[in-house]
């Protein structure tokens, strides 16, 4: 295709369960994973900052942990269980708990850092389902925001766990300060 | 920002990796979590010919108390060693010092092994290997060595494993004596980010509560991670911690760089060596409070990490 590439580069076969669906991709050693899952198979709800680790707009699930999908390989994660953006829906594929919540809350504004976020805290509460407004905070440390000045994600985070709080039927122990009240 | 081309290679066992390893040359390097080499791939500051994935090799995916400490193998991932309840309990330091390791998301996939081979001298895990004695197994087609942290860190980004050798695992030892404390404080301008100055403490008592050991170690106070010994400061300072603080700051040789003055971050070794020794100091005294008959060596007793923390 391109005449200046020098040699062919090797391409590998890989396979991905991403978002429930096994998907296939002949992709060469340097695509990252982030590239493969937007370019490979058209999925760019993931969306790509930085590429080297800081920003956390890539924040993918593989096998159910938050890693940056701009600092893995994809072919080294063959056979891995990705969960995206678009992944963290309700099964009937409308907006899950998480995506309502940072509607309620406004917690985005460009949305360009939006999956990321997303993916953290989906995969953080499933872990702290009931988390104050500190561990909140905490648990998106990692995710950069250039709009919001943080304190709507802060909030949405809160309204999350609410969300899924109620939608399970466990009342769970509404800590002081949670929920909406606490948006800046 | 994408990685140059480079041939990769997914051995199945340590063995078929350090075969490959020595075929391949010097111009293969080995890629565990990736967190460190994946953004030097990506900005191009590192070319490598081959990759040698040992993300497969999951006979090194482990975290094991062994008698004399915690051994951790090349691909326990940070996560896995923070979150280990037996590492914990055995060593209280490690999981202190691994939460200002990145963020969560870069612990779930960087390794512990590989940020120490990694020699970053602002990486926390390189002075904690250092101040607890401990030590990296290195294996090539030659065979097996074990370098202690003293001579692993050689300059910045560059160890003592040769381009033959995989390390495969490092050794964390428990400290020893009748009680012990550890304690691990660092400024960054945001916490996940690379410190300013990072400092591990860990101090001992004697069964009547005199010190009997205070030591330092520090990131980005130099090259390499540097490790003090401050026990003749300690006793001498009389209680006077700062004044310790202030000993350990002036065997230090920070570098300036965009991030901070050289003079601020010998202000901050003097602030943080205080504060660090100072808690050690008071988790081993609850340790050695806690100990039912103030033991007779051996079963030394480490100050946790958990109470002081808020």
């Amino acid at each position: 295709m391109t005449p200046d590439r020098g040699p062919t580069e090797q391409t590998h076969d890989i396979s991905l369960t991403v978002n429930g669906v096994l998907r296939q991709a002949r992709v060469p050693a340097r695509r990252l994973l982030s590239d493969c899952l937007r370019h490979d198979l058209g999925l760019t709800g993931t969306h790509v900052g930085c590429e080297h680790g800081v920003c956390g707009a890539c924040t993918v699930l593989v096998n159910g942990q938050p890693m940056r999908s701009c600092l893995l390989l994809a072919v080294s994660v063959d056979g891995s269980e990705i969960t995206t953006v678009e992944g963290c829906t309700d099964p009937d594929g409308s907006l899950g708990p998480v995506q309502r919540a940072f509607m309620e809350c406004h917690g985005l504004q460009c949305g360009f850092c939006t999956p990321g976020f997303i993916t953290t805290i989906a995969a953080y509460l499933r872990r702290n389902p009931n988390p104050t407004p500190e561990q909140a905070r905490e648990a998106i440390g990692g995710n950069l925001c250039r709009c919001t000045g943080y304190q709507n994600i802060v909030a949405s985070v809160l309204r999350a766990a609410e969300i899924m709080r109620e939608e399970s039927g466990d009342a769970g122990v509404p800590a002081a300060g949670h929920g909406r009240g606490e948006r800046a | 920002m994408k990685p140059p081309p480079f041939s990769y290679h997914r051995p199945a066992t340590v063995t078929e990796a350090v075969t490959m390893l020595d075929e391949l040359g010097p111009d293969a390097k080995i890629l565990a979590g990736g967190q460190s080499l994946v953004p030097m791939l990506n900005m191009r500051l590192a070319t490598p010919a081959h990759l040698i994935d040992i993300n497969r090799l999951d006979e090194l995916a482990y975290v094991r108390v062994e008698p004399e400490g915690v051994r951790v193998g090349a691909l326990a991932r940070h996560a896995d060693v923070e979150h280990d309840a037996a590492a914990g309990r055995a060593i209280p330091l490690l999981a202190e010092a691994l939460r200002s390791v990145a963020h969560p998301t870069i612990r779930n996939r960087g390794t512990t092994v590989g940020s120490i081979v990694h020699a970053d001298p602002s990486g926390e895990m390189t002075a904690v290997l250092c101040l607890l004695d401990g030590e990296v197994t290195l294996v090539s087609r030659r065979g097996e060595r074990t370098v202690p942290a003293q001579d692993f860190f050689v300059a910045p980004l560059t160890s003592a494993a040769e381009a033959d050798e995989l390390a495969t695992s490092a050794l964390f030892r428990r400290p020893t004596g009748a009680a012990t404390g550890t304690a691990w404080m660092e400024v960054a301008r945001r916490h996940g980010d690379y410190a300013l100055c990072g400092v591990g403490a860990v101090v001992t008592l004697n069964e009547a509560g005199a010190l009997t050991t205070v030591r330092t170690a520090y990131i980005s106070m130099g090259p390499i991670p540097q490790t003090l010994d401050l026990t003749l400061e300690a006793i001498g300072s009389n209680g006077d911690w700062r004044a310790v603080g202030e000993a350990a700051a002036a065997q230090l040789e920070p570098e300036e760089d965009i991030h901070a003055t050289a003079r601020y971050r010998r202000q901050l070794a003097v602030v943080l060596t205080a504060r660090a020794c100072r808690l050690a100091a008071e988790r081993a005294e609850r340790a050695r409070r806690a100990a039912p008959s103030h033991p007779t060596g051996g079963a030394g007793r480490t100050g946790s990490g958990v109470e002081g923390e808020r």
